[in-house]
């Protein structure tokens, strides 16, 4: 997982597979940047995700949560076909601005 | 006609989840399925793995046996079970949102696997465990085009 942060906004780039056994280490880390950058915009990239089940949408809401503390918002972006009917499906556009990929 | 089938019996380890959604996969492969069936079965395998060892076992590793079989029709019948704690009330756990796992857990394990397989059924009785059955009919490419 790369972390990169321009000030007010903080991009991470999410790199393998999201499961439930996954996605605790991803959460720590996404966690421990927010609180320490603390940006008025998380990007949560995911180009490098190959597969995601719903733990992946408790990883987005439980960030989405998180950032809502200090009024910061969250976008993702670089999704897939089947990240995106996943993210669809839990109505996640409601919370996050959503970018599919190319 | 012989049908092709296989087993699989794994301690209910978190780390499992992906060698089970893989292995799963694999299986399928001999459908032909397209790359977006595949993604499909894996997710739904791993929904289904993931609450044996969320939910079923939620403080011991059980075991979770996990069944294929190709049926007629070129349907793919998975069978994921546990003999954990049960479901009080299946209705209940099928609602979307609906979840017993606390912060991070969605609650959309069961509304993806219906959202992909063409019918899953959930069978559970309380201290015996629980027995998801998932169907997808799978579409060969060749025929699609």
């Amino acid at each position: 997982m790369q972390i990169n942060s321009t000030g007010e906004v903080l991009t991470v780039y999410l790199k393998g597979e999201i499961d439930h056994h996954l996605a605790r280490g991803m959460r720590e880390e996404i966690d421990k940047a927010i609180d320490y950058y603390m940006p008025s915009l998380l990007i949560l990239d995911f180009g490098e995700i190959s597969f995601m089940d719903s733990s992946g949408i408790g990883l987005v809401m439980g960030r989405y949560k998180n950032l809502k503390k200090n009024g910061a918002k969250l976008s993702l972006v670089n999704l897939n076909e089947n990240i995106y009917k996943i993210m669809k499906l839990a109505g996640i556009e409601r919370l996050a601005e959503i970018e599919k990929g190319a | 006609m012989e049908t092709n089938k296989f087993t699989l019996k794994i301690p209910s380890r978190s780390c499992n989840e992906s060698f089970a959604r893989v292995t799963v996969a694999a299986f399928a492969t001999g459908l032909d399925p397209t790359l977006e069936e595949i993604s499909d079965i894996k997710t739904s395998v791993s929904e289904a793995v993931t609450n044996c060892s969320v939910h079923a076992y939620p403080n011991s590793i059980g075991v979770i046996y996990i069944s294929c079989e190709i049926l007629k029709d070129n349907v793919l019948k998975i069978k994921v079970r546990d003999k954990g704690c049960g479901i009080a009330d299946i209705e209940q756990a099928r609602q979307p949102l609906f979840t017993t796992g606390g912060e991070e857990r969605a609650g959309l394990g069961f509304a993806v696997m219906e959202s992909m397989m063409d019918s899953v059924s959930v069978r559970s009785k309380m201290g015996k465990g629980t027995t998801v059955t998932m169907k997808k009919k799978i579409n060969r490419k060749d025929d699609a085009r």
